[in-house]
């Protein structure tokens, strides 16, 4: 179970004790978190949701996308959904690698793949108003029916 | 039969988590048309669709039993 989606707060060790290997020289951790001040505009709490078996599905691709990329990795990646509040943790990726500069990039991969194709979504709450929130960059219409990007599952 | 999921303002915008429908043999494209007809479905266009939890054209076509998922652009991390 290196990916998961959980209603519970992120344990951060559990993760990167899944990628600990023999043959790592790195483990990179990226904790992504809720933060209070988007665009001038302060948020009061987040609720995410998934479409749960397709997005494990899909963080399992990424998994398997790092490990063809980067020999020898070893990814985890838990997801957190329902109401979460500021500094809160959403996400939590761990990656080992024999070399540092892979764990670097790999873990900048996964979570540029989360944003892009992995159905998790966020409700923002304001003080004066409430959204679901397309993609980070507003809109990407997706023209070809999914993401415009390497998908090699298909 | 197929069960047709929808998430965040989708599902927000139909009121329900899924609904039960016989889509069998139409495209993705002509399911959107007649669900987009039914429902006032905000920003329907920009979304993506997934058969049995993999994204899909919206030239493929829907067989009996598939489950169908729109998807909204996405925003975890």
């Amino acid at each position: 179970m290196n990916f998961a989606i959980t209603k519970e707060p992120i344990n951060v060790q559990e993760v990167i004790d899944k990628v600990v290997d023999r043959d790592a020289g790195a483990i990179n951790v990226f904790i992504g978190t809720v933060r209070e001040t988007t665009r001038g505009r302060k948020t009061l709490y987040l609720i995410y949701e998934a479409y749960e078996s397709m997005a494990v599905k899909k963080l399992e691709q990424i998994g398997r996308e790092i490990r063809e990329r980067w020999p020898g990795a070893k990814v985890a990646i838990t997801h957190r959904i329902g109401r979460l509040d500021i500094t809160d943790i959403a996400v939590v990726i761990a990656v080992s690698t024999p070399h540092r500069p892979e764990a670097y990039e790999a873990s900048r991969y996964a979570i540029e793949r989360i944003k892009e194709m992995v159905p998790i979504w966020k409700k923002e709450h304001w003080e004066d108003g409430t959204e679901w929130i397309g993609d980070q960059l507003e809109q990407v219409p997706y023209p070809s029916g999914k993401p415009e990007v390497k998908d090699s599952d298909e | 039969m197929n069960k047709v999921l929808f998430f965040a303002h989708l599902r927000e915008a139909v009121g329900k988590d899924y609904i039960e429908i016989d889509a069998a043999g139409k495209t993705v494209a002509q399911l959107k048309e007649e669900l987009q007809k039914q429902y006032d479905l905000p920003r329907f266009e920009s979304v993506m669709t997934a058969i049995n939890e993999e994204f899909c054209q919206e030239t493929d076509v829907i067989r009996e039993g598939d489950e169908i998922a729109f998807i909204p652009p996405v925003s975890g991390g």
